[in-house]
């Protein structure tokens, strides 16, 4: 994985240094709470219901074993022994005192890593695809060029005052698992003639106004790139709506000027803008691209797994997937124990990941956009070792992309603009599942959940979506059927009138129960709403 | 505390900015002063007899400032570029490296701050307008 040489150390060094003087400035006083508000932000600090919340990035969702035990440090010290995973592949902590704030900084800084525009109108932390690298259907390695983007987009003088926050996601593979076109911004490498560039898309986004990015670029070579993207920016920065923050993101301007439009000005910008020298030589990209080198793979290693264990057996088929090298295997960690909340881990669980990772993966883990966890280069003549270890620590849950492996953002319990509680759905919804013992027929369903229509928890992009709503003083669950945030996105539609707590619980139940009843060979639950529609689905929920 | 900035060699200019709707008629004017809905590429017919603009900033949080600045020097301008309004210790390193050489904020600053905040970064990341080398230029050592 990419390792910082000094500048980069210098960088991340200089802005504790400087978030130290502003946090000084701001209890002393010679800040307004109004002026620090954008600069807290820009450093990954929210004031919460309860206490300040930090979110550090993790970029494109990597991390060492190092870097993992720093997260359960700061847990364990400044937080109250709880980390909590995030659908931008990042941590967020949500009991952090503000005079900490510096000294978590510094603690990051030591292991190369950062809270910088992890929140903010700037533009965020860039993700990709968790298999990103091990996956055998890549066209090229998204990493680099994530990397890349990551360091053109720190402290970006033109770009840090937008009209609202830009995410920005790579992938290269055709099958989406990054949720690319939901993005300001969407990259999906491919290749032409044996050359890798960017296909672009611009304009995706969820919050209260869902749209999928259409495409505006074809290709894009390295050698433009930067330029390309600086010029998407710059007419987004001069264009995009400042009178109504709920209109002001870029996928506003794309609708309402029209992408063909949008795609003219960028072009016009482009042409300008890729005369200035802003592109980095080949060499940039090269260099970066040699931390990403395969890892001195063992040959000869065998394909076979004692699988006599059923439990492990099970874990086996969910959470294991198919690795590009003979001899590995790529091992989901579910942080969705039937339950627990979506996408937390302890103090213990995060330092017990970051040993396995070093003893089992060759140093190196993932965090997914589903609150997940990824070990990429695990042996299979290791998987069993591995799973009892987990399993000892609650993190063997045999979950992956089944009904109870639900997003679900923090919700009312924590985030002071949610309408409604987000969690206790989640773990109505997995206890049901799991006790009733559909989970397992019903196979991949995808079930989010927002406790707002900022839609953190993705609900636009669930097979199942749920949404949380204020209705007269009292928690309201919208339902949404037929999302996808893959390669076949689509935004969910909803079913009709909203349900309480309990009565969402059993809504989800009567449309998969329509599903298991309906369901033609190999359909999931999405194909099966997409070949019926919403009809049935109404009339089984409402008839 | 200071309530003006002026990084130039030159000595700033005195002149009252009109605005850009007007800088066409009044063809004697050499300051214009822009907002922030104004289209910074309008002026670039004019910019012979420009020798001061001025970009408001309303609200430090509007960022359009930035790329009206980056517009104007890129497309060659070499006078005055004010920043002027709500700017604060903060902001002050990004407008320079968009190209702004003086700062005419509401709110006086302390000489310190902005000293210190300039100084902050040895380096940066991206190649702007400003002379510096962005971090990529000094590891392959290219202009």
């Amino acid at each position: 994985m990419y390792q910082y040489d000094n500048y980069d150390q210098a960088m991340v060094d200089a802005r504790v240094e400087e978030f130290r003087d502003q946090v000084k400035r701001r209890l002393e006083g010679k800040l307004t709470e109004e002026q620090f508000r954008p600069l807290r932000l820009m450093n990954g600090l929210y004031l919460q219901l309860h206490a300040y919340m930090l979110r550090v990035a993790v970029p494109y969702g990597t991390l060492s074993g190092k870097q993992m035990r720093m997260l359960g440090h700061i847990a364990r010290k400044y937080d109250k022994g709880y980390g909590h995973f995030t659908t931008r592949q990042n941590i967020q902590y949500n009991w952090i005192k503000l005079s900490d704030a510096p000294d978590i900084l510094a603690d990051l800084a030591s292991v190369e890593m950062h809270a910088i525009q992890t929140s903010g109108n700037c533009i965020r932390n860039i993700s990709s695809d968790q298999y990103a690298g091990v996956a055998a259907d890549e066209a090229a390695d998204p990493r680099p060029w994530a990397e890349l983007l990551r360091q053109w987009s720190s402290f970006h003088p033109e770009f840090s005052y937008l009209p609202r926050k830009f995410k920005i996601a790579v992938i290269a593979s055709e099958e989406d698992r990054a949720a690319m076109r939901l993005h300001d911004i969407g990259i999906e490498l491919v290749k032409r003639d044996g050359v890798v560039g960017a296909k672009v898309f611009a304009g995706g986004g969820m919050g209260r106004t869902p749209m999928v990015a259409p495409e505006i670029r074809d290709f894009v070579t390295e050698d433009e790139l930067i330029a390309y993207v600086e010029a998407c920016l710059r007419v987004y920065n001069r264009y995009g709506r400042r009178d109504n923050k709920y209109k002001a993101r870029i996928k506003i301007l794309v609708h309402e000027l029209g992408v063909d439009e949008y795609r003219r000005q960028v072009e016009e910008e482009f042409a300008h803008m890729n005369t200035l020298g802003l592109n980095p030589p080949r060499e940039e990209l090269a260099r970066i691209a040699t931390y990403f080198a395969d890892p001195a793979y063992e040959s000869g290693l065998s394909d076979e797994i004692d699988r006599t264990d059923p439990d492990f057996a099970l874990w086996l088929d969910r959470n294991v997937v198919a690795h590009k090298q003979a001899g590995y295997a790529i091992a989901n960690i579910s942080l969705k124990p039937i339950g627990g909340i979506p996408g937390d881990a302890s103090a213990e669980q995060i330092e017990l990941m970051a040993d396995l990772a070093e003893r089992y993966s060759l140093d190196e883990l993932r965090v997914t956009h589903a609150q997940n966890i990824v070990l990429p280069y695990v042996k299979k003549a290791d998987l069993y070792a591995l799973w009892q270890e987990l399993n000892e620590a609650g993190l063997g849950e045999a979950n992956l992309d089944l009904v109870t492996d639900i997003i679900a953002c923090p919700g009312l319990d924590y985030c002071s603009l949610a309408n409604a509680r987000s969690i206790p759905v989640a773990q109505k919804i997995a206890s049901r599942f799991a006790d009733n013992g559909k989970d397992a027929d019903i196979g991949e369903l995808k079930l989010k959940i927002s406790g707002c229509i900022n839609a953190c928890g993705h609900h636009h992009a669930g097979h199942i979506g749920i949404l949380g709503v204020d209705r007269k003083g009292t928690e309201n669950y919208q339902l949404l059927l037929g999302g996808s945030g893959a390669e076949d996105c689509s935004l969910g539609t909803i079913t009709g009138p909203g349900f309480d707590e309990n009565g969402i619980v059993d809504a989800v139940e009567k449309v998969t129960d329509l599903y298991l009843d309906q369901r033609q060979d190999g359909e999931r639950f999405l194909d099966t709403y997409r070949r019926l529609g919403m009809a049935p689905f109404k009339e089984a929920l409402y008839g | 505390m200071a309530d003006f900035f002026f990084l130039r060699d030159d000595a700033p200019v005195q002149e009252p900015a009109v605005s850009i709707e007007s800088v066409d008629e009044q063809s004697n004017a050499t300051a214009v002063r822009i907002e922030p809905g104004d289209d910074a590429r309008a002026l670039l017919p004019f910019l012979g007899r420009i020798a001061l603009v001025e970009v408001n900033f309303p609200a430090y949080t509007d960022g359009r400032g930035y790329s009206a600045a980056r517009v104007l020097r890129e497309a060659g301008y070499a006078g005055e570029l004010r920043a002027i309004g709500d700017v604060l210790v903060d902001q002050v390193a990004y407008m320079r490296r968009c190209g702004f050489d003086s700062f005419k904020p509401n709110q006086a600053l302390d000489d310190a701050d902005v000293a210190a905040a300039f100084a902050r970064y040895d380096d940066v990341y991206q190649k702007t307008v400003d002379a510096r080398q962005p971090i990529w230029a000094k590891r392959h050592e290219v202009a």
